[in-house]
């Protein structure tokens, strides 16, 4: 089992991803550079947070005409495991892995907080093992996370049961109030209609350490190695 | 003479560019001495960045060489290089600073913020430190302005656009709003980065014939006397000055920390300087100076933004995100490719030379010829001691009377509008716009402490850090209101399980051609001397900020800005401020006084400005820090959290927020109720405990011979005083938690 970890120029959560994967973890992890094209052999990868290419256009629109994310076209579209996490879910929307886009918070501002979320499906191999009635503490750090798609989009989504996470209160209330960046249907998180593309704004990377005060993230984590140990 | 080109030389300077240029006549004749001639243009304009009072200190040299920098686990003294730097064991190093940015915030808060972030951080990294945290101090106008309102977000904007890209958190810092920074905010911007013990760089050239490179960013006509305007009062008529604010670009600046850190690595790097204040002119001098050697500089090699630059406006120029690299010869090749992976400029543009001289040429002619030493602070630069006269308002403040405030005062209406009150209520306006959380480090997001905990990845360690600075108190007396501000920042390190190591400071104070501004200036600078001895936390720089006053409304409050660097040798101890369950038994450590001077509750809820300091004693305070670090120790804690701005009661109230909780507490007989509950004498803190460890608690307490007084417990909601109904939490909740973002989304 070998994980991948994006760096484009800007990221900035790469370093924290790799940190749980190898150090939290102990997985094997690399480092794969955006001006590459060899996934060395990695079994998924993950396109971490960060403002790739400094993200002066629109996030993510740059990052996804780099040599790296053309092989990780292709590893996707052969079905292999690529996973987003906030900036990294916005290059994945950029090229088209995943449907929709991420639009400017409704509050026009950067936001960096807690919220909370709550399994929308349990058939993904990031959700399979956490419960549909648990509520995670994950915190959120954006500009750009509030999830939009046209109406046939969404109910495909809903229909297929491609969203992973929805924004809740602490008593796991989907509602308004609860939505922290104006995302349709309170989606905070995605997969592709194949279930091997997974995208979210949250950042679980930031909620895996007991020093940190706070390990719900671990269940995302737990839930991918779980399924995919078994699978492999 | 050097032998200038006649088209480059053709201008003898007189007088009257030089006193337009910033300097002044004596300054001009010393300049003539100097060189043995009349300077040219371009050198005039050397001359007038480097000596202005921003890059010079001259008007404040005098009184920073009275604080202490001494100390055992000190690396980099203060005035050394770019930053202090401090040994925190386990083989690593902590460089760490804060600056302002105080000028450019105010004509452009969006950029100037941004770029103030930018120039900290690389003044962290151009030593090889990676910044891990970032934490800031702000002093806004009234709030109730639109005004003021259009510089918090601006200035919010710009600190979080400018670190969220960047990828360094903001993880502490404070904010205060008066009427007297209503022209002129205060942005102070201050970074910490950890580098290998033995593994940093200096800012200095060495090896004649060493190549010289710029990296980075290409420069441009943006912040071109920069540092001379930032030694000028504020006034309305700054907005003409607005190409003296840079342009920052948080990108470039991230791929210059990775490819610097990353040329580090090569070990081809002799020396690096980044460009901050003064641009080209600082860095070739500062590091020529350093090592006695010169430097020949083909300026017309710079990469530029733009077409025609001349001589003074490239090595004038503040554009951001640059530096300069002085490499081995014969290895620049290791360095070259470095840059080259990050698709940054890396231009060869200067060589070592001895002698001492640095030597500008455009298009092979010399267009300056000045000895690197004669520029520089500690070298050739002007030093004054400024006139000193008691404040005439200090006769306003030797009449307050405690007698003179009636004690009838309603406080639950107190009570509820200090919670709103923009000084004390919750920040979270700003700093939700702020990645707190980056690089995974920061231990506050789930428990709120204190001081900033920043853990340290690969160790048992963690860091911890606070700016703190309560105008108020430096207003009424600048000395004590200075040791205040220090111990304040100690206690903050203590409460949450920390050992306080050092500081660094961002003095902001007025026109120093004031005798009044200059005697606060000195006398707070004897009172940080003072409290700083006391912590044995030496002063490892920072930064002077004068000229902080407005045509209309004279001097801002003196605001001496204390950012302090504590170490947790082990993370375990980190202690949070927020209480845990209903029924913990609540203390005060310290002693209740008869106390409402400088108050919040008196300025903003009363409207009484003139005050003494609230009541403070600098051996009191030590001794109930070593008190708190045994109790937090003994693992007897629950929470630990200082009583500040708002009193007692507020210190309660944000103990309590976190978890819903609420208290009941009784008052103490022959101490005024307002002064019980809001007062702001020093040196107390208050803890919770479980029940079963009350006896333990009282044992250290009284083996340490601590003052202490028992408040009551933690209960699941209520607040009640002496066993009367006073409020709920839900009362306080809303008006702490929201009345800043209320304010700012209202529009006049």
């Amino acid at each position: 089992m070998k994980f991948g970890v994006v760096v484009f120029p800007g990221s900035n959560c790469d370093q924290d991803t790799i940190n749980v994967l190898r150090n939290v973890y102990g997985y094997e992890t690399l480092a794969l550079w955006h001006k590459d094209t060899d996934l060395h052999g990695c079994d998924f990868i993950f396109i971490p947070g960060g403002f790739s290419y400094g993200d002066y256009l629109r996030c993510g629109a740059v990052a996804r005409f780099s040599p790296i994310m053309e092989s990780i076209i292709a590893f996707a579209k052969n079905g292999g495991y690529v996973m987003g996490i906030c900036n990294g879910f916005q290059v994945l929307c950029e090229a088209h892995l995943l449907p929709g886009v991420l639009l400017r918070n409704d509050s026009q501002k950067f936001i960096c907080k807690n919220i909370f979320l709550k399994p929308a499906t349990n058939n993904t191999i990031l959700t399979q093992n956490i419960p549909m009635d648990s509520v995670l503490k994950i915190p959120i750090a954006h500009a750009e996370g509030r999830y939009f798609a046209d109406e046939a989009t969404i109910n495909a989504l809903e229909k297929n049961n491609q969203i992973l996470f929805r924004y809740c209160n602490e008593d796991g209330t989907v509602n308004a109030v609860a939505n922290p960046n104006g995302a349709i249907n309170n989606i905070a998180g995605i997969c592709n209609e194949g279930r091997n593309v997974f995208g979210m704004m949250p950042h679980p990377e930031r909620a895996a350490e007991i020093h940190l005060g706070n390990t719900d993230g671990r269940l995302i984590f737990d839930s991918i190695l779980n399924n995919i140990l078994q699978t492999s | 003479m050097p032998n200038f080109a006649s088209s480059n030389f053709k201008s003898v300077e007189n007088l009257e560019t030089a006193l337009k240029l910033g300097l002044i006549a004596e300054e001009y004749e010393k300049i003539k001495e100097i060189l043995g001639r009349e300077p040219n243009f371009t050198e005039l304009s050397i001359f007038s960045v480097m000596w202005s009072e921003h890059c010079s200190y001259k008007n404040s040299i005098i009184w920073l060489k009275k604080l202490p920098k001494k100390g055992s686990r000190i690396l980099a003294e203060a005035g050394e290089e770019n930053a202090g730097l401090v040994d925190i064991g386990d083989g690593l190093a902590c460089a760490f600073k804060i600056e302002s940015h105080n000028h450019p915030s105010a004509i452009e808060p969006y950029q100037g913020a941004a770029t103030g972030v930018g120039g900290i951080n690389r003044d962290i990294f151009t030593m090889g430190a990676r910044p891990i945290a970032s934490l800031n101090s702000l002093r806004f106008g009234n709030l109730d302005l639109d005004k003021t309102k259009w510089l918090v977000r601006g200035v919010a904007k710009g600190i979080g656009d400018y670190g969220n890209s960047f990828g360094v958190p903001t993880v502490a810092g404070e904010v205060y709003f008066d009427d007297c920074y209503n022209v002129n905010p205060l942005v102070n911007a201050m970074s910490i980065g950890i580098v290998e013990k033995g593994k940093t760089v200096s800012a200095t050239s060495q090896g004649l014939g060493n190549p010289v490179f710029i990296v980075g960013s290409a420069t441009g006509k943006d912040g071109i006397h920069g540092a001379a305007f930032a030694s000028k009062d504020i006034s309305e008529d700054s907005a003409k000055d607005l190409p003296s604010v840079q342009v920052g670009d948080p990108f470039q600046e991230k791929l210059l920390l990775e490819a610097t850190l990353e040329a580090i690595q090569t070990g081809a790097i002799v020396g690096m300087q980044d460009m901050g204040a003064a641009g080209i002119t600082c860095s070739t001098s500062e590091m020529s100076a350093k090592s006695g050697a010169g430097m020949k500089i083909w300026l017309d090699k710079v990469p530029m933004r733009q077409a025609n630059m001349k001589p003074f406006e490239i090595l004038l120029s503040e554009s951001q995100e640059r530096m300069l690299v002085v490499v081995e010869k014969g290895r620049e090749a290791e360095v070259e490719k470095v840059f080259e992976k990050w698709d940054l400029h890396c231009d060869l543009i200067a060589e070592v030379t001895d002698g001492g001289m640095l030597e500008y040429y455009m298009h092979d002619e010399l267009v300056a010829s000045v000895p690197a030493e004669c520029l520089v602070l500690g070298g050739g630069a002007p030093v004054y001691e400024r006139e000193t006269k008691v404040p005439s308002y200090f006769a306003e403040i030797n009449k307050f009377s405690l007698a003179d405030i009636s004690e009838n005062q309603d406080l639950k209406k107190a009570a509820l509008a200090l919670a709103a009150e923009p000084n004390i209520a919750s920040k979270r306006w700003i700093y939700e716009q702020y990645d707190s959380m980056v690089q995974t480090n920061t231990t506050n997001t789930n428990a709120p402490a204190d001081a900033a905990v920043i853990r340290i990845k690969g160790t048992n360690k963690a860091l911890a850090a606070k700016v703190d600075c309560n105008p108020y108190y430096v207003f009424a007396d600048p000395f004590k209101g200075t040791a205040i501000a220090v111990s304040e920042a100690a206690r903050n390190v203590v409460c949450s399980g920390g050992e306080p190591v050092a500081i660094t400071n961002c003095l902001n104070f007025g026109n120093p051609y004031n005798p009044e501004v200059y005697y606060q200036f000195s006398e707070s600078i004897m009172g940080m001397r003072e409290a700083c001895l006391r912590f044995d936390t030496p002063v490892t720089g920072g930064n002077v900020s004068f000229y902080n006053q407005s045509a209309d409304g004279g001097a801002v409050m003196p605001t001496p800005s204390i950012g302090m660097l504590g170490i947790l040798d082990n993370i375990d101890l980190k202690t949070t401020l927020s209480f845990q369950k209903e029924g913990d038994q609540i203390y005060l450590i310290g002693s209740s006084k008869n106390d409402i001077a400088s108050s919040q509750y008196l300025i903003k809820y009363l409207g009484v400005k003139y005050s003494p300091a609230p009541e403070f004693n600098l051996d009191e305070e030590y001794h109930m820090h070593q008190s708190i670090k045994k109790i937090i120790s003994s693992g007897l804690t629950n929470s630990v959290h200082d009583v500040s701005d708002g009193g007692l009661f507020i210190t309660l109230l944000e103990s309590a927020i976190q978890n819903k909780l609420g208290f009941s507490i009784r008052t103490k007989e022959g101490i005024r109720k307002d002064a019980f509950l809001f007062g702001e004498a020093q040196s107390r803190a208050v803890i919770s405990i479980s029940k079963d460890k009350v006896n333990a608690l009282e044992n250290i307490l009284q083996t340490c011979n601590q003052a202490f007084e028992y408040l009551g417990e933690v209960t699941q909601g209520k607040i009640l005083i002496d066993g009367a109904d006073f409020l709920n939490i839900e009362d306080l909740s809303s008006p702490y938690l929201n009345s800043i973002g209320d304010k700012m989304e209202h529009q006049n």
